[in-house]
């Protein structure tokens, strides 16, 4: 069931909407990761749902309740909608002390004093800062002023998790542990994440479905595994994992490159409306090619390049070049070389 | 080899040692000497070190009622000047306030203004018996009392707040907009509404600058001449600056009255260090780390209904404190005889002819003024460039005391400063510049130099050091490498330094005022002698001459500026 619910949510700053008509469903205890390059409207939709932006269209719902509406002309004040959140520059009160900047959601509900000392203290333990305490978050490194941001969102116990790129300031080696951290805390607690990045890997580790967004429209909603074994089109295929395109002419019967023509590459055949339009992009992972000494499409070495386990090849095939990676085992083509590719899991896209 | 064994062996003194030493000599005559004299007077009574005499002359009446004044006003100041401040600063920057960006820049004009000419205008417009708005009220409503007496300390204060306060504004409203919107934005989620967030994390986060602010009003109040002097004379209300004018102008330079004066210098200089040294502890202990990091707008505070209103608090504001007083100099400088209505038939043109093409006082003033700070900008800027270069990029040792001595002044009030020139420079040591225009030059160049300092400081620290070296080793000698590397690249550090010290002198008052003579007369000792002498109308047009110089000037630089970097 549905617990966060966006419903044709629009957002304009100016002539520029960047968000558009967006529609999202998010169930409890869900991990949803909204991944897209900068300025695609991922954050911009993170803020509508927590209520610092309000909508230029659509509403929004957590449970039964409507939070923001643009009909309606009601927005539920952030401070009212009891979710957590944690922001990429960390957003810790460097006046506060790590104890204080925990308890403070706590004691601004005016919960009991031996309430408010109970959930900050079990706060601090499960985000191992029990120890610096009393300490001012100044002194902390960027991964521990990041968990007193998170000790501080569980502290009030939310049923929903905002992340704005919350890994973005820290160290790389910090980076992995606390994905796990953040994945171990949801586990416990179950509250749902919404999860805002531009890190395609750390979205693939942490979240059950992944949103790519681009200039403000949804392009793919799916898991994992699903978005990128069948990328709804170009963009997503590009900006998911490593990539390459060929543009070629299509006929009814098959591929044209320049001068020569092939059948359909492991018979799949691209949708009518492509081939109607005479011109088609294979798009393939470097890593979903082979070389094949017979038959398959020609194409000449330009480039090769020892990258350690895998090696790196760049294949002209017509005017395209065409990226290969194989491990370094694999018996490969020298530069210079004619070779067959063949493209293991073909995808057909338009040509824009 | 054999040279550079040579080089170290010897007890070398080459170009580094020659410079440093001029620098410290300029210092030790332009500043250190007249400081040292001035705690030598007071300190020092026929030979012999005496602190029971410094009390004897703090326990006088008057010397202990300028003590008081100095406080009740400066504190005074400090608190309405920080509560005007911080109020609109958060107001521009935190609401949605119409005109906001506009309202900004107005809200910086106050500066530029001198507070000594804003003190004047008030005073014509709300004198208890001869201003304008009180004779309007009880001429024309049928008061029977003036409605405002100026001539007091509520009216000293407020006029001293209206020119003060952008101490506080440009820091709070610079914190305010530096500050990274998401630690208000977390503490929004966390469940506080914004009261509660204003309260108790954006005042607490920016209070370290609130108090760096007002502890620069303080320090400017407490060494501020001008307004008091204009303000307080009919009802004897004085404060230290203007208690060491009297002293040395009243009392023809009696043994005695130059001790009280040094007294009082003494005092004034021990508040401006407590009061720097406070601002130091409040900026190094709670300078947070506030700044953002995303670009995210700071969340505004809707006003609704308060819009309009507070648009217009702010007009009334900016109207009341610049557009009024300015024009109401402007009007008087342009009447017939002092007290006379605005009406056309007594406006003339001929005041402004008189001062500006007939009278040599007021001719010499301006005269004075522009060559006084035309040359103490250069020579300053110049000597700043050295000075700033030897303690910045070269290795010699003890250069800690050209820093402290060229800072000095900074903390040092300009009634201090002159002085301690006077006591220096009036044949004591066989040189007697008194009553002439280079007693003045030499102040201004002890005054300004920590300007120059610190601009041209900052812009050396820029120049990293490997690119004199990569000049050096492309082939070019050291004098080179200074004229084709180092100094273009600090260059708008030199001519920030010019214009932060020309246009102050242009305006400045309290150090001249100690020092004139019959011919040397500044722009501001003329305004304020003239005003003295009652010659109201006369000391108005020259005011709205001076305010027109000025004016032009801060244009002229920001467009100077402005197209330095653009290119």
């Amino acid at each position: 069931m549905a617990y966060i619910e966006l419903n044709q949510v629009t957002k304009r700053f100016g002539s520029v909407t960047a968000v558009d008509r967006m529609n999202l469903e998010i169930a409890q205890g869900e991990c949803m990761a909204m991944l897209g390059p900068s300025g695609c409207g991922k954050t911009t939709t993170l803020r509508m749902v927590a209520g610092f932006e309000d909508l230029d269209d659509g509403e929004i719902r957590v449970g039964e309740r409507i939070i923001s509406s643009k009909a309606k002309k009601y927005y539920l004040p952030p401070e009212q909608r009891n979710f957590g959140m944690v922001f990429q520059a960390f957003a810790v009160w460097p006046h506060l002390s790590v104890y204080e900047n925990v308890a403070f959601p706590l004691r601004i509900r005016n919960l009991p004093k031996a309430e408010i000392h109970a959930r900050t203290e079990e706060a601090l333990k499960h985000t191992n800062l029990f120890s610096v305490a009393q300490g001012s978050p100044d002194d902390l490194s960027g991964g521990g002023k990041q968990r007193v941001a998170l000790a501080r969102a569980l502290a009030i116990r939310p049923d929903v998790m905002l992340l704005d790129e919350p890994l973005s300031s820290l160290d790389p080696h910090f980076r992995e542990e606390m994905r796990f951290e953040i994945k171990d805390l949801q586990r416990r607690f179950g509250f749902s994440i919404l999860y805002v990045t531009h890190d395609q890997s750390e979205a693939m580790a942490l979240s059950d479905r992944i949103l790519v967004m681009r200039g403000g429209v949804v392009q793919q909603i799916g898991t994992p595994l699903q978005v990128y074994s069948n990328p709804a089109n170009r963009f997503v295929f590009e900006f998911i994992g490593l990539s390459c395109f060929i543009e070629a002419g299509l006929t009814p019967a098959g591929i044209r490159l320049g001068d020569a023509s092939y059948p359909w590459p492991e018979g799949v055949v691209p949708s009518g409306e492509i081939i109607a339009t005479g011109k088609g992009l294979l798009a393939a992972r470097p890593t979903e090619i082979d070389f094949v000494s017979e038959g398959g499409i020609r194409g000449e070495v330009l480039r090769k390049v020892y990258l350690g386990e895998t090696i790196d090849y760049r294949v002209r095939v017509g005017d395209a070049e065409v990226r290969i990676q194989k491990t370094r085992r694999t018996q490969g083509p020298s530069v210079g070389d004619n070779c067959g590719l063949r493209f293991i899991y073909p995808h057909w896209y338009p040509v824009q | 080899m054999n040279t550079l064994t040579n080089a170290r062996s010897k007890p070398s003194f080459g170009t580094p040692e020659l410079l440093f030493m001029l620098s410290v000599g300029v210092l030790v005559i332009v500043v250190a000497v007249p400081m040292l004299l001035i705690f030598f007077n007071a300190f020092w009574v026929d030979g012999h070190f005496n602190i029971a005499d410094v009390v004897k002359v703090l326990q006088r009446k008057e010397t202990y009622q300028a003590l008081l004044n100095s406080l009740i006003l400066s504190g005074g100041v400090t608190v309405t000047g920080t509560l005007v401040g911080t109020f609109f600063a958060w107001l521009v920057t935190r609401t949605d306030l119409p005109f906001k960006k506009t309202m900004k820049l107005l809200f910086l004009v106050p500066f530029m203004l001198p507070a000594f000419i804003g003190a004047l205008a008030w005073k014509m417009l709300l004198s208890p018996r001869a201003g304008y708005i009180n004779r309007l009220f009880m001429d024309v409503f049928g008061f029977d009392n003036p409605i405002f007496d100026i001539y007091s300390y509520a009216g000293i204060i407020l006029v001293e707040t209206m020119y003060l306060f952008p101490f506080v504004f440009i820091q709070v409203s610079g914190a305010l907009e530096r500050m990274d919107p998401t630690l208000e934005e977390s503490a929004r989620i966390s469940g506080a509404d914004l009261f509660t967030i204003t309260r108790k994390i954006t005042i607490p986060l920016v209070l370290p600058s609130i108090l760096s602010g007002a502890l620069l009003i303080m320090l400017y109040s407490m060494a501020h001449f001008g307004t008091v002097a204009v303000l307080g004379v009919e009802t004897g209300i004085y404060n230290i600056p203007v208690l060491i004018y009297e002293k040395i102008h009243q009392s023809a330079g009696s043994f005695d009255s130059i001790r009280t004066a040094t007294v009082l210098a003494t005092v004034l200089v021990i508040t401006a260090a407590l009061i720097l040294w406070l601002q130091n502890r409040v900026l190094s202990k709670g300078k947070y780390q506030i700044i953002a990091g995303k670009s995210f707008r700071p969340t505004e505070l809707k006003l609704r209904g308060l819009r309009i209103p507070m648009l217009i608090v702010c007009i009334v504001y900016i109207g009341l404190t610049i557009v009024l007083p300015t024009a109401t100099i402007f009007l008087v400088g342009g009447l017939k005889t002092y007290g006379l209505p605005f009406d056309l038939e007594n406006m003339t043109w001929a005041n402004y002819n008189h001062i500006l093409f007939e009278w040599d006082l007021t001719r010499d003033s301006i005269w004075n003024s522009i060559t006084l700070g035309l040359a103490s900008a250069l020579i300053t800027m110049f000597a700043g460039v050295i000075i700033s270069y030897v303690i910045v990029k070269m290795k010699v040792r003890g250069k800690g005391i050209l820093e402290f001595l060229g800072m000095l002044p900074f903390s040092v009030p300009g009634s201090v400063i002159a002085l301690g020139v006077i006591l220096a420079w009036s044949g004591k040591f066989g040189i007697n510049l008194y009553n002439t225009v280079w007693i003045i030059l030499v102040a201004y160049i002890a005054r300004y130099m920590a300007f120059s300092l610190k601009a041209n400081s900052a812009a050396l620290e820029q120049v990293h050091d490997s690119l004199v070296e990569a000049a050096r080793a492309s082939g070019a000698s050291m004098a080179q490498a200074l004229r084709d590397v180092v100094v273009p690249l600090v260059r708008p550090g030199m001519v920030a330094a010019f214009f932060l010290i020309f246009l102050p002198a242009l305006r400045e008052l309290t150090v001249s005022v100690l020092l004139y003579g019959p011919t040397t007369r500044t722009i501001g000792v003329a305004i304020y002698t003239l005003n003295e002498d009652g010659e109201t109308v006369y000391s108005a047009a020259l005011a709205g001459i001076a305010l027109i110089i000025i004016v032009l000037g801060e244009v002229l630089i920001k467009r100077l500026v402005t197209s330095k970097n653009g290119a």
